[in-house]
């Protein structure tokens, strides 16, 4: 692997994450436990749109092929797809959807800290931007984890078993393949297994103010960065993608 | 339990330094730190503020309509405090 | 998005308690254009009339977001996705104003809903039509933003201080939805056949709806007269219809699609437009439940509203025990 593909590569895993958890957000529109949470809900998918803009663009340039970010996001492939497997998972529940929030703006927030230290300029600026979004976005899911873990005893309930069943995916955010290790190795990139720590003493922190309890470490499925993905990415690409691939090459 | 509504916060905005903050509208939040959450979500959507404040809409005391005239006219007749009450002669500047 | 001449109903009875002298103080403030504050003195029957049409507006703004969120997970590019998305998310804020507005009159969000809810209240009846291709997110921008534009610029001039200073901040921020709609049916237009051909079936499914949005004919419209004279209202429904055709008339023929009405005709001695009888039964039917999407959008609406229940109350919940912590 080349280091421009490594760096291709890995923009293109940051810029699927942004999409499909935005495609995830997008769902949840008007369909909001209250108004205000409208108006926040819109506001990160937004951010994570206009993340996944700033990568898709940045990927095209070092490709130099003359893709666009909608020739990414719209004409690939499922397995084409490199975003992480706890990001394309249904919303379920405000708990649940809450819970993939939280863990996942927990890593992300480290991994873009590390970001914007690394040698590739263009990511490094982007981070810049992105890291602002999320401190705010992370802020909130803390709070609301806070909010739903001791509320009431049926939130409580609720919001125990979004954290069991969404615990399975975090694993795959510090599985370091030769993608990540090239990353850190040629360009100064993020350091997964320092990011875990971190993550794991703010996912700590929060769950024990939450009064909730921390799922056991117990089989971890992972893929999705690969292009293994389950079976849900398959629908949310059919969906996205339909006007795309009905129209080829017609501009909107 | 029975169902409460979230309570109402008064929004206000400080549009850029140097500037009061001002009434821009209201949002409902169970508690302090969402109602600013919600403010910001809501009301800076466009870049309009640099500063938020959020009250509670019940903590408000205002002063009463029925009172307006009592309240307000009285220093309607103070004109002598309003520099343009002042003739000042031709000549005289810096003043 | 928008308000419309949905201010049907039953004549308000004027409150015993009301004094000539009150009601003539009330109107010679109104005439000499002041505007009128939460606490200050209203007649019932003003109170009312404003609750009703406020909540209304912001209940259409709720409801709005769905035949437009139909297509965001569908939007053809990254930054349809975040324009449309950006629009959508005015709405929910545009109803949230709407409702802090009615809020000042005393009544509280949760009765408002609640009305909504149970299919007491009503909202504009464009959004009981479906979206049915992505031009019809082009038509809604250009046909239903342009004709709700019409209907709230005055609206900001509104007597009632709170409903202007919010319609001030709608209009304000609604200026970027009427021209994204535009510029969707420009590029349908600009495109391929067949996406011209969607552009046209959105203006021919969109054309009548849009119309009817300004509410009954004047000789029809009841409430009309006291609204005027309280300064809620300042044009008439068949006035700012005229103008909505008038305009949008010329639009239709720069983007190279026509308008489905074989009467339409200017009139060179007036300068207007002509225009077809509108089928104000379907107008009524779809006021009255009976229209393609009613059922869904209400449906949609309760079920957002009852899933949200334990979320609400957790919130709630946790804030009441902070409060007594803090206490203790």
């Amino acid at each position: 692997m080349t280091s421009d593909e490594t760096r291709i590569a890995y923009t293109l895993r940051l810029a699927d994450n942004a999409l499909v958890l935005a495609q995830r957000m997008v769902e949840m529109v008007a369909a909001e436990p209250e108004l205000e949470e409208e108006l926040a809900n819109a506001n990160f998918a937004l951010d994570y749109i206009g993340q996944a803009r700033m990568l898709y663009t940045h990927a095209g340039q070092l490709e130099g092929k003359g893709r666009s970010e909608d020739d990414f996001a719209f004409v690939r492939d499922e397995h084409e797809f490199r975003n992480l497997l706890l990001l394309e998972q249904p919303n379920g529940h405000f708990g649940d959807a809450l819970v993939r929030q939280f863990l996942f703006e927990t890593w992300y927030l480290h991994l873009l800290d590390g970001l914007i230290a690394c040698s590739e300029r263009g990511l490094s600026e982007i981070a810049a931007r992105a890291i602002k979004e999320v401190k705010y976005h992370s802020r909130h899911s803390s709070q609301w984890l806070v909010r739903l873990g001791d509320g009431t005893e049926l939130s409580h309930e609720r919001v125990q078993a979004s954290l069991d069943d969404a615990w399975r995916y975090t694993g795959e955010m510090f599985a370091a393949d030769e993608i990540d290790v090239a990353f850190q190795r040629e360009f100064d990139g993020p350091d997964l297994a320092a990011i875990h720590k971190l993550w794991r003493r703010d996912v700590e922190k929060t769950v024990a103010e939450a009064t909730l309890r921390l799922p056991d470490d117990d089989w971890m499925l992972s893929g999705g960065k690969q292009g293994r993905h389950s079976e849900h990415l398959g629908f949310l690409l059919a969906e996205m993608q339909y006007l795309q691939r009905s129209f080829p090459g017609a501009t909107w | 339990m029975t169902k409460q509504e979230w309570p109402l916060y008064e929004v206000f905005i400080r549009t850029k330094a140097g500037l009061s903050h001002r009434h821009a509208g209201s949002v409902h939040a169970p508690d302090d730190q969402m109602a600013l959450s919600n403010a910001r979500d809501t009301y800076t959507r466009r870049s309009e503020g640099v500063s938020l404040w959020v009250v509670r809409s019940d903590r408000i005391v205002a002063s009463d309509p029925a009172e307006t005239s009592a309240f307000f006219e009285p220093a309607e007749d103070k004109i002598y405090r309003h520099p343009t009450f002042y003739d000042i002669p031709d000549g005289v500047e810096n003043l | 998005m928008y308000t419309q001449g949905l201010d049907q109903g039953g004549r308000d009875q004027q409150a015993a308690v009301e004094t000539a002298e009150q009601l003539a103080a009330f109107q010679k403030r109104i005439d000499a254009e002041e505007k009128i504050e939460a606490k200050d003195w209203m007649p019932e029957a003003y109170r009312r009339t404003l609750v009703r049409q406020i909540s209304q507006h912001a209940h259409s703004e709720i409801i709005g977001m769905q035949p437009e969120g139909n297509w965001l997970t569908r939007a053809p590019s990254l930054k349809r996705k975040a324009i449309l998305l950006a629009k959508v998310q005015d709405e929910a804020g545009h109803g949230l104003y709407l409702y802090s507005a009615a809020e000042t009159l005393g009544v509280s969000r949760d009765q408002m809903v609640a009305d909504l809810l149970s299919g007491k209240a009503k909202y504009s009846s464009i959004f009981n039509y479906p979206t049915l291709s992505w031009a019809d997110i082009g038509a809604i921008g250009w046909l239903v933003d342009g004709a709700a534009i019409m209907n709230q610029i005055p609206l900001c001039r509104c007597s009632y201080g709170p409903y202007a200073r919010a319609m001030v901040r709608v209009c304000k921020e609604e200026s970027f939805h009427q021209r994204q709609g535009f510029d969707i049916m420009l590029n349908l237009c600009r495109g391929t056949d067949r996406q011209k051909a969607m552009a046209q079936d959105a203006l021919n499914r969109w054309w009548w709806p849009s119309l009817m949005m300004f509410g009954p004919n004047d000789s029809e419209s009841t409430h009309s007269a006291q609204s005027m004279a309280w300064k809620i209202k300042r044009f008439s429904n068949d006035e700012l219809r005229q103008k909505f055709v008038d305009v949008t008339v010329q639009q239709a023929a720069f983007l190279g699609i026509s308008v489905p009405d074989d009467d339409l005709k200017l009139d060179e001695a007036s300068g207007h437009y002509n225009y077809g009888e509108i089928d104000w039964q379907e107008f009524i039917d779809v006021i009255a439940g009976n229209g393609p999407c009613n059922q869904q959008r209400l449906d949609k609406r309760r079920r957002a509203h009852d899933d949200g229940d334990w979320v609400r109350e957790a919130a709630q919940a946790y804030a009441n025990k902070q409060a007594a912590r803090v206490a203790a």
